[in-house]
């Protein structure tokens, strides 16, 4: 089974070290990973084991100090402007904070018609690009004649996470970085955004990437779970098997870290 | 029967907006807490729980009003006292307060022992430096965090340590009720449950009377408080056990909360989560009969007209619906 799923995205001897000598930083430390077609994979780690570098790496937006990314079984190429905004229609984001993800003065509208003239729709009539938007907003559950001429901080937190969604339906990309697309949202909207999250996955087909620090979080989304540890993955394997067979004493760490309802939470083990 | 420490009754506050419009953010509520007990308020954002946190402190500034009810703490009216008097005298020693974001309340120019300095001062006019700082230090001790924190300044201190450098400072003047609100919101798991046994350890060893936590991740409140509050609207909806408001929520709003829970234990994959459709009811003219009613899977036309009373069934459970316990359950039953 496991070898007909094609690999979407893999690094080998992946390596971020930040500062020179004495303030040398090493946040990512030779990392390899396989992330295939269509899957959820969930990156899960404690706040400076290098989850989010890893994701900028992925993206594009700062550069491995060692190691290679393969794209689709091909060297990953984003040496010109030109090849890294065609490697972005592949691979695109969700950040953690979405009051500083949008470009403030930019209306809705123009931040939605980006996407579709992003994907080669800058020719089409207004009307249709209009018909877009409106899908666009109604798969978020947003109405699309209530956004136009508003800016993005008018917005809820959870409405600009939404539209975050909605642009990604409008991007269809192949790839989708979620870095803790949830933990600025209560837990209440949370079950929305991950319900959208995964009814995007099954609609376009893509691979999501979902960074975390919560471990109920991963387990709840994801096909496999990777767990970083001080920039090194310690243990990877399907959700199942990670999560409720930990090997690793990071992961059992974590894992007894979460309240728990069902089962008695240790306070003792900090 | 254990002394009530806070006691509070038809509290209800309001802000007012710039345009003159009032919006009536906590609208009578009543709570008790007894001493050693914890009580958690839950519920999703704009419902008001901050808010009350905020108004049980008795120390008002706009653009929130007092509007009517009663904060007794300890046996002594705070409601009408001279705001100069609750600032000096309640609040640090009989209710103290940690805000959302704690770890920003820190003063980024001082070290954390002058902070500590300048804020005791305030409370305890004659303080020495020399007492302050072994106070602080003996406290910090322990709770367990290195004493050399306090020569720091906030920047080379991490989120979780800024966090629980603020909650140490909250309770240097022993508080007889302390209300947390959202104190992990923004950390992640290990050191939110570092955050977590600090505040348990506060509450067995005396350092604080009681304890108020205010957050939106329920199998957090199961695990840290006695009782869970639900709020919804400015309102209470439920209240109860943290057992029986968790397993066995009566209002349907606990109730959609409660399918909201992500735990990673066995069979949550199999379970759907589910969301409550659409948002809370804007509080500035605020539906006439239930909040709840527009996103009620079981509302009924009477919902719409009358406003719902808080029904005690006895036991300390309270809940705010027109249908009975024996129906509510059967409504469940059948999904």
């Amino acid at each position: 089974m496991a070898e007909e799923r094609k690999v979407c995205l893999s690094g080998t001897g992946l390596t971020k070290v930040f500062g020179l000598g004495r303030h040398k930083t090493v946040a990512v430390d030779h990392v390899d990973f396989n992330f295939y077609e269509g899957e959820v994979v969930s990156i899960v780690g404690e706040s400076g084991s290098g989850k989010t570098t890893l994701a900028k790496m992925l993206l594009g937006l700062i550069n491995p100090t060692e190691g290679e990314i393969y794209f689709q079984g091909q060297k990953r190429d984003i040496s010109t402007h030109k090849k890294r905004r065609e490697y972005w229609k592949n691979i695109q984001a969700i950040f953690q904070d979405p009051f500083s993800s949008y470009n403030i003065f930019n209306k809705i509208d123009t931040v939605l018609l980006d996407c579709i003239h992003m994907r080669g729709g800058r020719n089409l009539p207004r009307a249709k690009k209009v018909e877009m938007m409106a899908q666009a907003c109604s798969f978020v559950n947003l109405k699309f004649e209530e956004l136009t001429n508003k800016y993005p901080f008018e917005l809820s937190g959870g409405q600009m996470q939404r539209l975050m969604i909605a642009r990604i339906f409008l991007l269809m990309p192949k790839i989708l970085v979620a870095d803790e697309p949830t933990s600025m949202i209560d837990a209440c909207s949370r079950a929305t955004i991950l319900d959208m999250l995964m009814q995007l996955r099954s609609e376009i087909g893509m691979t999501i990437i979902f960074i975390t620090h919560d471990i109920g979080l991963a387990y709840y989304v994801s096909d496999s779970v990777y767990i970083m540890e001080h920039g090194k993955f310690v243990e990877s394997g399907s959700a199942d098997d990670v999560i409720l067979h930990p090997k690793a004493p990071y992961t059992k760490r974590l894992i007894s870290d979460v309240p728990k309802i069902y089962e008695e939470w240790d306070l003792s083990t900090v | 029967m254990a002394k009530v420490l806070l006691d509070v009754r038809e509290l209800t506050t309001k802000y007012v907006t710039r345009f003159r419009e009032d919006v009536y953010a906590v609208d009578h509520v009543s709570l008790k807490v007894e001493e050693g007990k914890s009580l958690g308020i839950a519920g999703e954002s704009g419902c008001g729980k901050s808010t009350l946190a905020l108004s049980l402190m008795g120390y008002y500034f706009a653009p929130l009003h007092y509007m009517s009810g009663e904060i007794i703490i300890d046996g002594r009216k705070i409601t009408g006292m001279d705001p100069d008097d609750i600032r000096k005298s309640v609040l640090g020693k009989e209710i103290a307060y940690i805000p959302q974001a704690a770890m920003n309340a820190l003063n980024p120019t001082r070290k954390v022992i002058n902070f500590i300095e300048d804020v005791i001062q305030v409370h305890d006019y004659g303080a020495t430096k020399k007492e302050i700082y072994d106070r602080a230090r003996s406290l910090f001790e322990h709770v367990g965090l290195p004493a050399e924190v306090l020569q720091k300044y906030p920047v080379e201190l991490s989120g979780g340590m800024k966090q629980r450098t603020v909650i140490a400072i909250a309770v240097l003047l022993s508080p007889k009720v302390l209300i947390a609100d959202e104190p992990s919101s923004a950390l992640d798991v290990t050191s939110q449950k570092m955050v977590i046994k600090m505040l348990m350890q506060l509450m067995e060893d005396g350092f604080i009377g009681s304890l108020i936590f205010i957050t939106h991740e329920l199998p957090l409140l199961y695990n840290v408080t006695d009782d869970i509050m639900v709020m919804y609207a400015g309102q209470i909806v439920e209240r109860g056990t943290a057992r029986e408001v968790v397993f066995d929520p009566l209002h349907p709003y606990a109730k959609g909360l409660m399918g909201s829970i992500i735990v990673p234990e066995e069979g949550l994959r199999s379970v759907k989560l589910t969301a409550i459709p659409g948002v809370p009811p804007n509080l500035k003219n605020p539906p006439m009969g239930c909040r709840f009613a527009d996103r009620c899977k079981y509302v009924m036309p009477e919902c719409r007209v009358t406003s719902v009373a808080l029904r005690d069934i006895g036991g300390g459970r309270m809940y705010r619906c027109v249908l009975s316990e024996a129906e509510l359950r059967e409504a469940y039953k059948n999904g």
